[in-house]
């Protein structure tokens, strides 16, 4: 056996750590990097506010997609911003120390593990024929306000669980009942952590594709409500690479979707930078 | 509207939300298991889960190659990804300099952020060329290049829950290192890795339950013929896959089997995830 002396071995460990370091980032500026240097070219006023065709031919814009997104940001956060929140509360503020409350924690975790095709069956399975919303951007929505939620509980509840217990004291001190408390004195302070956790799910569903190619029935044509079928740009970006040779096209939307991504992680860490800056330098 | 009223009133609707979570898992397996009850009826759990040929249009439906496809494609990536997330781990935890950290540690983050399908075009069109030119045939849709795509995919969270362990070792136990002359290599290697060695083997097992469920990526590189990963450069398929690429067009017992193949996936995240989960909790 080799007997290398500890001086060696320190430097051929610290040249393989910090390779893998470097390369972590290498990779994300080489697949962004790629995506935008040959899909931004293909952006234009044009593309972006004409449909796209749809069916093999992959010629169009992608106007109906962003409209679709848009839609199905409005639609989930309007369910799941009420529901994670309130959950969260529950969990953080109400939920006692017992079996119980370990199994809905326990069920949390293991739901943010349920791989988004499982929730895609459920939703299709449930939202889609069992309630009859048929493949539409509302069965997406539920879908998705099923698989996001665990994530907005879990930042919401981290949020109100750093709130200082004394300010909690204080205000029921003051002859606030528990619901004052929570409305007046724990979400105001929770709130650049929750805002987090809300920014990160917008960013799921923009990212998110699978649930949704199986319950919102891919349609290219523009939305008319929340009831009619459609595509996001994630799924517009899976149907172009499996269907058509419109791989510029594909690209090109997903050059959009990168920025998007871009945009609401500076939003994110602009948010939480801000308000940091604005709690410790304010008092 | 008196507030002890709304008080009592909002502490019933909190709660009602705090379950919803545990309800839609229950629902999941409720509503998947209702729908799979006619091709497990049908064709009998054996059959479907040893079943080596898929056949729709012979009403033979067996998994047995798709999951094989997802565990071949899942080991594989783990152990390209292993590598360099324990790398990128000990690099974020113990050797980066705090202004090289604050790049390197939102640029692993940013990598959960791009969407599959963006990981999926990018594999397609760098990825699979090249391993078409390596393999001397066919498209280069294969195992190895799902591997590698999904090895990407997993990397910032085994990186960043084994960084978390690393992190969570008492800092006594680097210092005795320290003063009894360890260099710092020794100490990472020596003390820190085996102290925190249940973390990291959670951050596997939960990476291995992310890998096992990603779905449009893997469909978009891996071919999808259901066909035994015989080479890691010929065409799989996925679980995963194997729901996403036929749901469309499936109807009555072939609906039910995809159901199923949702089944066989939901029991197994589970199963692996609240292994991960345990030993992530017993982690210190």
């Amino acid at each position: 056996m080799i007997n290398l002396s500890p001086k060696f071995t320190q430097k051929l460990a610290w040249s393989s750590i910090w390779t893998a370091g470097v390369a972590s980032v290498l990779i994300l500026l080489f697949i962004i990097g790629y995506v935008l240097t040959k899909g931004l070219s293909a952006i234009s006023p044009e593309f972006l506010f004409t449909a796209p065709e749809g069916g093999l031919s992959g010629e169009g814009g992608i106007s109906s997609c962003i409209v679709a997104t848009l839609w199905l940001i409005l639609i989930t956060m309007a369910i799941l911003i009420p529901l994670g929140i309130g959950a969260a509360i529950y969990l953080a503020e109400y939920a006692p120390d017992n079996k119980f409350s370990r199994l809905i924690r326990y069920s949390v975790e293991l739901l943010a593990g349920v791989p988004s095709i499982v929730f895609g069956l459920f939703g299709f399975a449930i939202f889609v024929l069992a309630l009859h919303f048929n493949y539409s951007i509302l069965a997406g929505a539920l879908t998705l306000v099923c698989l996001l939620l665990p994530f907005l509980m879990r930042s919401a509840e981290e949020a109100m669980k750093a709130v200082p217990q004394y300010q909690r004291e204080a205000a029921l001190a003051l002859g606030a009942t528990k619901w004052q408390t929570v409305v007046h004195v724990i979400l105001p302070a929770a709130m650049p952590g929750i805002i987090t956790g809300i920014t990160l799910c917008v960013g799921g569903v923009v990212a998110e594709s699978a649930c949704l190619y199986v319950t919102m029935g891919g349609s290219a044509a523009m939305p008319t409500s929340f009831l009619s079928g459609g595509r996001t740009l994630a799924v517009h970006v899976f149907y172009l690479a499996m269907e058509t040779n419109a791989l510029d096209k594909a690209l090109a939307t997903g050059a959009v979707l990168i920025i998007l991504i871009l945009i609401l992680n500076f939003i994110t860490r602009w948010l939480s930078q801000h308000f940091q800056a604005k709690m410790s330098g304010g008092i | 509207m008196s507030r002890y009223f709304v008080d009592r009133v909002s502490r019933r609707v909190v709660y009602i939300f705090g379950i919803v979570a545990f309800l839609i898992l229950v629902f999941i397996a409720i509503f998947i298991l209702k729908e799979s009850l006619p091709a497990l009826k049908e064709l009998g759990i054996v059959n479907i889960l040893f079943g080596a040929k898929w056949y729709p249009s012979k009403d033979t439906f067996g998994i047995l190659t798709m999951l094989a496809g997802s565990v071949v494609t899942t080991l594989l990536a783990l152990a390209i990804a292993m590598p360099l997330a324990l790398g990128c781990a000990i690099f974020l935890a113990e050797v980066a300099p705090p202004h090289i950290r604050n790049i390197v540690r939102p640029a692993v983050e940013l990598l959960v952020g791009i969407p599959s399908v963006v990981y999926g075009l990018v594999g397609m069109l760098i990825l699979c060329p090249v391993i078409a030119r390596l393999s001397g045939t066919g498209s280069g849709s294969s195992v190895l290049a799902a591997a590698v795509v999904l090895a990407i995919m997993v990397l910032p969270t085994i990186t960043s829950i084994s960084e978390d362990s690393l992190r969570a070792v008492p800092a006594r136990y680097k210092e005795g290192a320290f003063a009894l002359g360890a260099t710092h290599w020794q100490t990472i290697h020596h003390v820190l890795l085996p102290a925190a060695r249940r973390g990291i083997t959670a951050a596997v097992i939960l990476g291995t339950g992310k890998a096992i469920g990603e779905t449009m990526a893997m469909v978009m590189v891996i071919g999808n013929s259901p066909i035994f990963p015989a080479s890691i450069f010929r065409p799989a398929r996925t679980l995963t896959g194997n729901i996403a690429v036929e749901m469309a067009s499936a109807t009555g017992i072939h609906e039910s089997a995809l159901f199923t193949t949702g089944l066989v996936l939901f029991i197994l995240v589970l199963l692996i995830n609240s292994i991960g989960l345990l030993a992530y909790r017993r982690r210190a």
